[in-house]
């Protein structure tokens, strides 16, 4: 029988886990986009060996799961001698993950402009700085908004993986629930109204700052 | 206009890979006059026009501006540094077939933007400018709209008041009616007769043999890459006697007359 209380004394314990779930997410899209940022300036770069490196990274990181990365990241910080807490490794893996998906993003949110916008701005004479921080990326960005949401949204999801290192978060903190109530399903249910929660919000913020920066 | 400049092109070669788009084009346009460029599609008459103002790099050749190089230090010199190009396509305005107003500005911000950016005036200066100018292609009462709720006309007008709020000597104009429904190319022809009433020196782009045989002074006809002609409105549009130009005319009227 499913049990009401069951389900909803899952909540107090997992709500508490969700800090950690939006710590790695939320973390991890403001890493990432800075990131982002970077590997996307030396993907446009008029430089061969930075857009070679922007290449490499984006799809070393796109074609590699998350979850191996995590793994990877996990064991490898020990053995170049740098200790930090799990969940630093974790933000940052989870951060230069996202960072590959979103200066693609921003990529083609640039690419997507019409050349004409950039003409006529040369055209009146603007210099290179003005041209980029008044006309391409005000509109990328606008542009981009949609993706960067739908971004955060799998970020969300996706940070479920940190659980494999040892980070309490909804997920593990499922488990552990789970494991001493012996009512799994109450408890993932729960779990899952969290995660759609969360995301439904995300989902609205989308909504409601690309009807705020529409033109 | 006391001040409007002349263009002088001479022998000007242009290659996008093994095509040669530009075959040594000489082409004098007098300051205060209006020049016209017609040809058929694909004959080079965009990528002369864009050369002007150095937004097409040229291969050799030269294009001096009030007797000024434009891209280059010397002929078959090293490329201009791009302020000194900078400023030099400060007093060149460009109008495109597409307006290409940017779209997250409003009419004034789009006008006002070279003003404060590149002209580098205090705000107040800048949109009292903008705004003069969106007064003069009558859009005064348009200025807060976005491009996205102006007709193309408006567009259009908008694009024009972006480039004479600069203050330019010269304007080049790129078929900017061809995207137009036909109900809008008059205002937007008729805010160009009146810049070319006040003596600027404009160079146009167009397929409005009506603007080239009444505000043209001159009018080439390009072909393949190659001016073929550069005369009177009269000469090339009701007399010519190069038989590209006759032929170009023949489809031209056949596509215009039923
Ligand atoms: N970026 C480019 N790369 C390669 N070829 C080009 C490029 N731009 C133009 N061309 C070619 O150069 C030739 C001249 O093009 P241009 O746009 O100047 O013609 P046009 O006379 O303006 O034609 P239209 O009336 O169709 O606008 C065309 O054959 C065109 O295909
Ligand atoms: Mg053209």
């Amino acid at each position: 029988m499913f049990s009401i209380q069951a389900f909803l004394d899952s909540f107090g314990p997992l709500l508490w886990a969700a800090r950690y779930t939006l710590l790695v997410s939320g973390l991890g899209i403001a890493l990432g986009l800075v990131l982002g940022a970077l590997v996307c300036a030396a993907a446009l770069s008029r430089w061969r060996a930075a857009r070679f490196v922007a290449a490499l990274w984006v799809s070393f990181l796109r074609g590699v799961p998350l979850l191996v990365q995590l793994l990877l990241m996990y064991y490898l910080l020990p053995v170049i001698g740098i200790n930090v807490p799990a969940i630093v490794a974790a933000v940052v893996t989870v951060g230069i993950c996202a960072s590959a998906y979103i200066s693609e993003i921003w990529r083609g949110a640039i690419g997507a402009l019409p050349p004409g916008q950039s003409e006529a701005a040369v055209a009146v004479g603007m210099n290179n700085r003005d041209l980029w921080t008044r006309i391409i990326l005000p509109q990328a960005v606008v542009m981009s908004l949609p993706a960067l949401v739908n971004e955060l949204i799998l970020l969300v999801k996706a940070s479920s993986l940190v659980s494999l290192v040892g980070i309490m978060e909804v997920t593990r903190a499922s488990q552990a629930q789970a494991a001493t109530t012996f009512r799994p399903l109450e408890v993932y249910i729960a779990a899952a109204c969290i995660y759609l929660l969360i995301n439904l919000c995300l989902a609205g913020l989308g909504r409601y700052l690309e009807h705020r920066m529409a033109v | 206009m006391a001040d409007a400049s002349s263009v002088e092109i001479r022998g000007v070669d242009k290659f996008y890979g093994s095509f040669q788009a530009l075959s040594a084009i000489d082409l004098s346009v007098p300051p205060g006059k209006v020049t016209c460029l017609i040809g058929p599609s694909g004959s080079g008459k965009s990528t002369l026009l864009r050369c002007i103002n150095f937004l097409e790099v040229y291969d050799s050749g030269e294009i001096r501006i009030d007797g000024r190089m434009i891209g280059y230090d010397a002929p078959g010199g090293r490329r201009m540094s791009g302020g000194a190009l900078r400023r030099m396509r400060q007093s060149i305005g460009m109008v495109f077939q597409q307006f290409n107003l940017w779209p997250h500005m409003t009419a004034r911000e789009n006008v006002a933007e070279g003003l404060l950016r590149v002209r580098r005036l205090r705000r107040a200066e800048a949109m009292a400018r903008a705004e003069a100018a969106l007064e003069k292609v009558g859009l005064g009462d348009r200025m807060d709209n976005h491009p996205a709720r102006l007709s193309g006309g408006q567009q259009q007008r908008v694009a024009i008041a972006r480039a004479i709020a600069m203050e330019p000597r010269l304007m080049l104009f790129d078929e900017p009616t061809s995207a137009l429904d036909p109900e809008l190319v008059g205002e937007v022809l008729g805010v160009m007769k009146t810049l070319a009433g006040e003596g600027m020196t404009m160079v146009v782009v167009t397929h409005e043999m009506g603007f080239a045989a009444h505000v043209a002074d001159r009018v080439a006809f390009m072909d393949r890459g190659e001016l073929v002609a550069v005369d009177t409105p009269e000469a090339i549009l009701t007399r010519p006697e190069d038989p590209r130009i006759q032929s170009f005319l023949r489809t031209f009227h056949e596509r215009n007359s039923f």
